[in-house]
């Protein structure tokens, strides 16, 4: 036994067997009417669609986010030479000139002056070469890093040692490598203690580290020409005054084919910032200070912990356009609902008034009408939340955006359909129940 | 003399149309006994089917007193009468009034449904009624399926499954021929020949000869109250009269004399 509400006509007191048999008398009126149930259901199905949808894209943009923080560090402020694309003028007379653009040292020394509460800068340098391992070779990027690299870019070894602050102001020619490069060069051996041949030179492997992870798809569009970026590709992480030895101050590189060259000092460093809470005045700051140094914009500035905020934005909008998408179709389902019970109820008045000269009590009939209400919502439910775990699952396979569908949330979904069900259920059923069983015995 | 069942006491029904009031039933007192056949009769909107709703608890009178079963109905809330519609009243009406969606068997169930009697029992005393009113054949058919005598029948099956104090008809064989009219009136004789109280409304004449009291109505009063010819029956001063009038009857089919014997030996939800 148990009771709904306290209105009298809503003063259910009902075995579970008797329930049984309503939901099953229920069902099968549904039955009778296929069709007509279907479209009855369609708002329905869209709603809890959209609401699983909706959840889905939400839990997988701050999924994202978090992902990346975790990454990058959420101290960290990040900042990468970019090639400037369109200021260049006329193609004919950029050929023969050495374009330069980047991060300078002039930047860093400014950064490590006047910003406060910043501890480290880490800088390095990218550059593009040939790795020798007797005749196996790849082409890789050469890194220039401090020791701190590791912690600061939250990568892992995966074998062996990074290289120290000595090994770092001795200059030595060490080097660490990626998983890719360790693949590529030494299929068979373990590379620790080889040694790698770029132009003649030879560094010592010191460890493995893992390949840099996937950095952010499409929210960072500072740049489009960036040539830094090195997802997955080959790597080799030697100290930063080592590759200064080798490769000077300044970076050139020839395109082949043309006499175009490249004069960058650092191809990105990264800037922690002591207090979290500061990372996002000090990011400002640094973008001034940057602005003035480069009227050019061939630098980009990326705040990991301004990602979540922008995941948020991106969760927010999602919110509110499926939000409105979900909230307008379960207005329009719901109204559909009660505008198909409304015609169901006078279509049967006469069944109702058989059934109260047969004994049914008001209560009986508002149960019969709100149970297949709730029951046409309630499929109407289920097929949304399949139909709402497609959406996601579709989404990321073409849009190539993250989702994440958290177990309560189809069970949410389902459970607004069924609330629907109710809350426009409830006046159909009533209407039934309110009829006077002589003049429904009498209706045609 | 036992209890009555059914005491009415100056029953008063007004309609309010628009500014005016009609009075359809103005004063109606009567008192029915268990094993009474009464017919009620009277001109065409003299009130019969008003007072038929009073009796069967689907309509309040505006005034007077109900007592059936020795409770005062008229002044019961809407699941009170519910209850009392379930628990002692059977209806049959001039037009079936069966639930079209269902089957035979559901539809006899639907007043045990309303009266909470388990599924299988339910079950099984709807599959006694259908085979008592001769439709053992059609358990499954859906009223669309069956003629109008076989509806009829299916109704009388309902009306039974609940066992009530008093079985109310209003009109029961006025969409019928006048062979299955018949058939669906030896049925009535026979129930209550087993001793069902029988309460029905009608403008056939004949019936006279079948029941054992006559209530004439006349604008909304009992105009007159007499005996039926089979007043007898009622009375046991002459128990062996079967079927006094059954000269001025086409002779019922055997089908329906089988269904009767059934009933009779066989009493209803006893
Ligand atoms: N709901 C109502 N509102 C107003 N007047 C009504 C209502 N129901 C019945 N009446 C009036 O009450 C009177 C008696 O009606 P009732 O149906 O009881 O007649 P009846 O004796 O059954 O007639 P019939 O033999 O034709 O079926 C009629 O004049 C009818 O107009
Ligand atoms: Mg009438």
């Amino acid at each position: 036994m148990f009771s709904l509400a306290a209105h009298p006509i809503l003063r259910l007191a009902v075995s579970p067997q008797h329930m049984w048999r309503s939901i099953v008398l229920g069902s099968k009126s549904i039955w009778l009417h296929k069709l007509r149930s279907m479209l009855t259901a369609l708002g329905v199905v869209f709603g809890v669609a959209s609401v699983v949808a909706m959840l889905a894209i939400g839990e997988g943009a701050s999924h994202e986010a978090q992902e990346q923080i975790r990454k990058l560090g959420s101290q960290n402020i990040i900042l990468e030479s970019v090639k400037p694309s369109d200021n260049q003028g006329p193609a004919q007379q950029t050929r023969s000139m050495v374009i330069e653009y980047g991060l300078t040292t002039r930047d860093i020394d400014q950064i490590r002056q006047t910003i406060p509460g910043v501890s480290v800068v880490v800088p390095s340098r990218i550059i593009s070469e040939y790795l020798w391992n007797e005749s196996l070779n790849v082409d890789a990027s050469i890194v220039g890093a401090l020791p701190i690299y590791p912690q600061m870019r939250n990568r892992r070894m995966l074998a062996g040692r990074f290289f120290s602050e000595l090994e770092q102001n001795e200059r030595l020619p060490v080097c660490v490598i990626n998983q890719t490069t360790a693949a590529r060069l030494f299929p068979l051996a373990s590379p620790v203690g080889k040694s790698i041949r770029v132009r003649g030179f030879y560094y010592r492997v010191l460890g493995i580290i893992e390949d840099e992870s996937q950095r952010s798809t499409g929210e960072s569009s500072g740049g489009n020409n960036k040539s830094s970026n090195s997802n997955s590709l080959a790597q080799l992480i030697i100290p930063f005054y080592t590759l200064m030895d080798q490769y000077g101050d300044t970076f050139f590189r020839f395109r082949s084919g043309s006499f175009e060259a490249e004069k960058v000092e650092f191809h990105d460093a990264i800037v922690r910032v002591n207090d979290v809470n500061a990372v996002v005045t000090r990011a400002d700051a640094i973008r001034h200070l940057l602005a003035r140094n480069h009227p050019n914009e061939d630098y980009r500035v990326t705040v990991p912990i301004e990602l979540l905020r922008q995941a948020e934005r991106t969760k927010r909008i999602f919110s509110i356009v499926l939000g409105s998408i979900a909230a307008i179709s379960l207005l329009v389902g719901g109204i559909g609902i009660m505008n198909i019970m409304l015609a169901s109820v006078t279509e049967r008045t006469r069944e109702i008034g058989i059934r109260r000269a047969l004994g049914a009590r008001q209560t009986d009939i508002v149960l019969q009408f709100l149970i297949e209400t709730v029951l046409l919502a309630g499929a109407g439910g289920v097929i949304g939340v399949i139909l709402g775990l497609g959406i996601p699952i579709a989404i990321s396979h073409f849009a190539g955006v993250t989702t994440v569908i958290k177990a309560w949330a189809p069970t949410l979904a389902f459970s607004i359909s069924v609330i629907t069900g109710i809350a426009f259920g409830i006046y159909p059923a009533m209407r039934a129940a309110k009829m006077n069983p002589v003049e429904a015995l009498r209706h045609e | 003399m036992t209890q009555p069942i059914i005491e009415l006491r100056d029953i008063r029904k007004s309609y309010q149309m628009g500014d005016t009031v009609s009075q359809v039933l103005q004063g109606v007192s009567l008192t029915i006994y268990p094993g009474e056949y009464v017919c009620i009769m009277g001109p065409s909107g003299c009130g019969k089917s008003t007072l038929l709703n009073v009796l069967g608890c689907l309509d309040q009178p505006s005034s007077g007193h109900y007592f059936l079963g020795g409770e005062d109905v008229a002044c019961l809330n809407d699941d009170d009468l519910s209850k009392a519609r379930c628990r002692n009243l059977g209806f049959i009406f001039q037009s079936y009034n069966l639930i079209q969606q269902l089957t035979v068997l559901e539809n006899i169930e639907v007043p045990l449904y309303y009266k909470g009697v388990p599924e299988q029992e339910s079950r099984e005393i709807a599959i006694r009624l259908a085979s008592q009113v001769g439709l053992s054949h059609r358990l499954h058919h859906r009223p669309t399926e069956l003629s109008g005598g076989q509806q009829q029948r299916v109704a009388i099956a309902r009306s039974l499954a609940n066992d009530p104090l008093v079985i109310l008809a209003d009109e029961a064989t006025g969409n019928l021929d006048s062979k299955s009219g018949q058939e669906i009136l030896g049925i009535f004789d026979d129930l209550n020949k087993a001793g069902k109280t029988m309460v029905f409304v009608t403008h056939d004449e004949r019936m006279v000869g079948r029941c054992t009291r006559v209530i004439r109505l006349k604008d909304g009063e009992v105009d007159r109250d007499e005996r039926g010819a089979a007043a007898d029956r009622y009375t046991g001063i002459t128990g062996t009269s079967v079927r006094p009038h059954a000269a001025d009857s086409s002779a019922p089919d055997h089908t329906a004399e089988g269904v009767a014997a059934a009933l009779v030996h066989q009493p209803v939800l006893s």
